[in-house]
């Protein structure tokens, strides 16, 4: 299983906690799944959300807060001072949002902000496109962990740059990679996991989801196939058919 | 049957008036409705059936009561269903509401709301509407008021009475009143935005209420500029002559909610609370007053009891 940060999850799904019909449905699909982190924003609730943290902190599961909403490196780093305090762990998913269509990240903002975080002790899980160069200056930064993007926040559309994130995996090879956002669907969740990444983090998917905790539960089943997959050394695609069995000497009939 | 009720929000003026009209000798503890009742804010939606898309069974079954018994309290009711549409480009959260909902069928707005530009919609015809603050006012009219607790307790404080009930906890909603004559819509419209859903309740001479940010957060303060900028931008969204509303009042409050969003009828000590009524106060406060009645004059266990 992956290790973040020193620290070894029992899973390779992380749940958000955010757009469920009500906290006991979130506390199902949590139980139904045995997802190993739950994400949690500060933001919206900041003043009055005691109870709902309570009811996540009552998960039993790791938390990572995030800076979820964030569009500067000022207001992130607060978040996350804040998120710190309130939920008692220097764990902190790293969101500086730049773009108000795509939520896309600002990166230039976010390697600054996950310098500063560093720098304060925190373990920061970047929130980031699959763009090489970028991963690197947050590797720099201090992050030890990288989580890009699938595809926008809340789009369900999967994996859009296949290609950009095994070029990630292949440049990283020893750095936890997390997809995080656009995934939709157990499929894609699978997808990621075939490619070599270590975790996947999914939330709309299964809150808005008919039934939350039985996606939640198909998606721990394709996470745990797709990295029983990985790990099986997948064979390689060729473009012409190689017959499993022997085409010459068949017995006539 | 002597019994008090504490607290005059739409939960305990049900209660009493219900127990009263069985033959129960009641009287209510607490200020007259105001503002600092959390269903003073409410949008007034009776709309069993779009609640279902998110909301468990029991709520659209119980729901179903309100409407006959709002209008038997001498409540104006208003039949004229529920019209639910979405953005143009996002027309498949309308299929998945129908999927996810019952009651409804497709219909051409046009025939339905002349006045909104979106084409196709979901009407739901069953659902109805009321203004909260005149229901509340009418049952309250027929409460008597007291200031000592006699005879049987039940409390329904809503969110105050966390002090008997620990697992309960806020949700906050915004809402916005504005007034746009120019724009005639006569039913509920709610709009599935993916990122601002809203809804809009006329309240008669062109005044509409735009509801309802859900926020988990037991937090009572003013609205935050970011919640009436969703409303407002969902509004404009809706239709676009809505921008020129005049803006009549902003409203803030935390409903109470147990951790799966039902109500619950418990026994506390020697008190019975009734509470959890969640963003469903008008919907589910006939049925759980009715469930309440049943309890203490004939004996019967309240299926949302503990």
């Amino acid at each position: 299983m992956a290790v973040f940060y020193g620290e070894e999850l029992g899973s390779a799904l992380m749940l958000g906690t955010a757009g469920y019909p009500s906290p006991a449905v979130l506390a199902r699909a949590f139980r139904v799944s045995g997802a190993g982190v739950a994400t949690v924003s500060l933001r919206r609730e900041a003043g009055g959300g005691q109870d709902f943290w309570a009811l996540v902190q009552d998960l039993g599961v790791r938390l990572l807060p995030n800076t979820a909403g964030c569009h500067g490196v000022r207001e992130a780093v607060t978040t996350a001072q804040m998120a710190r305090e309130v939920f008692g762990t220097d764990w902190i998913k790293l969101e500086v949002i730049g773009h108000a269509d795509t939520l896309q990240p600002d990166v230039f903002g976010l390697v600054e902000a996950a310098r500063i975080l560093s720098a304060e002790g925190f373990r920061v899980f970047p929130y980031c496109t699959e763009d090489l160069i970028v991963c690197e200056r947050l590797l720099e930064a201090g992050c030890e962990v990288l989580m890009p993007w699938g595809a926008p926040i809340g789009s369900g559309m999967g994996l859009n740059n296949p290609f950009g994130l095994r070029a990630l995996r292949a440049a990283f090879p020893g750095v936890p990679l997390v997809v995080d956002a656009g995934i939709g669907l157990p499929s894609h969740a699978a997808a990621a996991m075939e490619m070599g990444y270590d975790a996947v983090l999914v939330n709309s998917a299964v809150a808005r989801a008919g039934d939350p905790a039985a996606m939640a539960g198909a998606m721990a089943g394709a996470v745990r196939a797709g990295r029983a997959a990985w790990l099986a050394d997948p064979m390689e695609r060729t473009d012409m058919a190689v017959a499993s069995t022997p085409v010459l000497g068949r017995a006539f009939l | 049957m002597r019994v008090t009720v504490i607290g005059a929000g739409v939960a305990g003026l049900c209660v009493a008036r219900e127990l009263r009209a069985r033959g129960a000798e009641v009287a209510v503890m607490g200020a007259a409705p105001g503002p600092e009742a959390c269903s003073w804010w409410a949008g007034g939606m009776l709309a069993p059936d779009c609640e279902g898309e998110s909301a468990e069974e029991p709520v659209v079954r119980l729901g179903r009561e309100a409407a006959d018994w709002w209008q038997a309290q001498g409540v104006r009711v208003h039949r004229r269903g529920t019209l639910v549409v979405s953005p143009q480009r996002d027309a498949a959260a309308l299929a998945r509401f129908a999927r996810r909902s019952g009651g409804h069928r497709e219909v051409d707005v046009a025939e339905i709301e002349p006045a909104l530009p979106q084409r196709r919609g979901l009407f739901f015809a069953g659902e109805a509407h009321l203004a909260p603050r005149e229901a509340l006012a009418v049952l309250a009219a027929g409460a008597e008021f007291t200031r000592r607790a006699e005879g049987r307790v039940i409390d329904c404080r809503g969110l105050s009475a966390r002090d008997a009930l620990p697992d309960l906890r806020g949700v906050r909603g915004e809402t916005v009143l504005i007034r746009c004559p120019d724009v005639a819509i006569s039913r509920p419209v709610r709009l599935l935005h993916p990122r601002m859903p809203l809804y809009l309740v006329p309240r008669g001479e062109g005044v509409y209420l735009l509801g309802a940010t859900s926020v988990e957060s037991d937090g009572r303060g003013p609205p935050t500029v970011r919640a009436v900028l969703e409303l407002l931008s969902a509004a404009f969204a809706l239709h676009p002559a809505l921008a020129e509303a005049e803006v009549l009042e902003l409203g803030a409050d935390a409903r109470p909610a147990f951790a799966d969003n039902l109500p619950r009828v418990r026994r506390v000590g020697e008190v019975l609370h009734v509470n959890g009524l969640y963003r469903h106060g008008f919907l589910l406060a006939p049925a759980m007053a009715r469930l309440v009645a049943d309890h203490l004059l004939l004996g019967i266990e309240p299926e949302v009891m503990e």
